[in-house]
């Protein structure tokens, strides 16, 4: 299943870092992507993108992640050479990750 | 008393739609208009312009702007805020003015919010660049400008004397929307938990469209209606800070709780500390939900005090970008623009261009994600070489383009739609300046 199904997002950029939300549709599911969508699965995701190190916020009352990542845009949008240059397009990237199918919870 | 203002959201960058606005100032009941149209280079590229004429240097699209609105806010009363100044907020101050005289609206009062440029301030002392953690000296003449994100103070300031009209170069956008507030409900710089809400509802407004269902649909997941008639959004603040969301019932899009969801983490990095002018503002409290077809009520935004430094924005020539594209389609296109890569990457070679930075991407394929997350993609009908470089010289970058044409007679078959640019690179960095250091001051101009 991927994460498209149960989470939206959106990415923000400052300088050379990338923020991307990962926003249940369902807070229900809000758990289910704490216990998935971990720092290390993004950062491991981005493989060759994210030069720099990816930490994850929490946002319980919003049912919602945010994943902060540095050194990802060729040095930021006024430098980067790179075609999209705000990284805008990273949160479809995203969306792509492959979850594990679950029976309960 | 239970009193309310309402904000409305004009732009949220310098080249946004310019219908919307008038829609808002027309049928949205709005007391306040505010346009936030400065991305972090936008300053740079405008000293650029105000070097070459003293008078130019503030938004390109000011005049077209203010002129579709200026008629129907001063009949209405509703106050105009932005920062539209850019490198020249008395400049523009001047010519708003001049453009509300043309249009026959005597005595409308413009203020200049100033001070944002600490160019010399910057030069003079031992600051070095929070990303790369060079000295900002060392640069020399390259350094373009350097303005620091003033907070709410001076635009208050600017409130209080009266003006229709306040405008301001450089300010943190939040304090756009949160400057109204203050100066309405006369919410104190001590009050953190309450500027960590006003904080909030800048936030979620500042972008304009983007909390309507603008940069928000995905056709099967998420369906936006009316996106070419996008409404922009309207703040319902209460003196508590307490704000409804929402839009003109006629406009297009939608307001939703993941509309807002959305919003309210776009470019945001620690949620408990977003760092502002006036406050480090905390979003994790915040609760949002809706109260109404297109209506969404935001509430638990606090604070703590502000960090006592403010950021600057510096801008310098960063070398030069050289570009050049092809396209190539049909049966094997993906095959023969590899090989086009291939020739351009041996070419720059054998010709010895100087670069620091190369790159190369086919545009369909790889340019945006990179090669790993599009390997198992099905091969694209057609596909577009994209080859760029820094470089010292102007001259220097125009020889990647240059490379790139030549494919036409020299290269695989059937390589058309070249395009070819060499520009100057404009980068921005960011420098802490102590807030004790930066003096503004508002200066107001009569029609």
């Amino acid at each position: 299943m991927k994460l498209r199904t149960l989470a939206h997002s959106r990415t923000g950029d400052k300088g050379d870092t990338s923020n991307i939300s990962v926003i249940a549709y369902d807070p229900g599911d809000y758990e289910r992507l704490c216990r998935e969508v971990t720092a290390a699965r993004v950062q491991q995701h981005f493989a060759g993108l994210v030069h720099g190190k990816v930490t994850r916020y929490e946002l319980p009352g919003i049912a919602a992640l945010n994943f902060v990542m540095t050194f990802t845009l060729g040095g930021g949008v006024t430098r980067s050479l790179a075609l999209d240059a705000h990284g805008k397009s990273l949160s479809s990237a995203l969306l792509d990750l492959e979850l594990p199918e679950e029976g309960g919870a | 008393m239970t009193r309310s203002i309402r904000l409305g959201s004009g732009a949220g960058y310098s080249g946004d739609r310019i219908e919307p606005a008038v829609e808002l100032a027309e049928h949205g009941d709005i007391h306040y208009l505010v346009f936030e149209c400065l991305a972090e280079r936008t300053i740079a590229l405008a000293q650029q312009a105000r070097r070459r004429d003293a008078e130019a240097g503030f938004d390109p699209l000011l005049e077209t702007r203010l002129r579709a609105v200026l008629p129907i806010c001063a009949a209405k009363g509703i106050r105009i805020v932005t920062n539209m100044g850019a490198a020249n907020p008395l400049a523009a101050a001047r010519k708003t003015a001049a453009i509300a005289q043309e249009l026959g609206l005597s005595g409308l009062k413009v203020a200049a919010v100033l001070g944002d440029d600490v160019h010399d301030a910057v030069l003079a002392g031992d600051h070095r660049f929070e990303e790369s953690g060079t000295p900002v000296a060392a640069l020399g003449d390259r350094v373009i400008s350097a303005n620091a994100y003033l907070g709410a103070g001076p635009i208050v300031e600017a409130l209080a004397t009266g003006a229709q009209v306040v405008i301001t170069g450089r300010a943190a956008d939040p304090a756009l929307f949160m400057a109204p507030l203050m100066h309405e409900f006369g919410w104190s710089f001590d009050d953190h938990a309450r500027l960590g809400q006003g904080t909030v509802v800048g936030h979620l407004l500042e972008c304009a469209g983007q909390i309507t269902g603008g940069y928000f649909a995905d056709p099967g997941f998420k369906d936006v209606p009316g996106l070419a008639r996008l409404g922009f959004p309207i703040g319902e603040v209460s003196d508590n800070g307490d704000v409804v969301i929402s839009k003109v019932a006629a406009a297009g899009g939608q307001v939703t709780t993941a509309t807002c969801k959305e919003q309210l983490l776009y470019e945001i990095h620690d949620p408990k500390r977003y760092l502002q002018p006036d406050v480090v503002a905390d979003f994790t409290g915040v609760s949002i939900e809706s109260v109404g077809a297109d209506r969404v009520r935001v509430v638990g935004g606090r604070g703590t005090a502000p960090t006592g430094t403010l950021k600057v924005s510096v801008g310098y020539v960063d070398g030069y970008a050289g570009e050049g594209q092809i396209s190539y389609g049909g049966p094997g296109a993906v095959a023969r623009a590899r090989l086009a890569l291939d020739i351009v990457r041996e070419r720059l070679q054998l010709t010895r261009v100087q670069s620091s930075e190369l790159r190369f991407d086919l545009i369909g394929v790889d340019s945006l994600h990179g090669g790993r997350l599009s390997q198992r993609a099905a091969e694209p009908y057609e596909v577009r070489l994209r080859v760029t470089a820094r470089c010292e010289t102007l001259a220097e970058a125009t020889r990647i383009g240059n490379e790139v044409e030549t494919l036409y007679t020299n290269g695989p078959a059937g390589g058309g739609g070249v395009f070819r640019s060499a520009r100057e690179i404009v980068a921005v960095q960011s420098v802490l300046l102590p807030s004790a250091l930066i003096r503004s001051r508002v200066e107001v101009i009569g029609a």
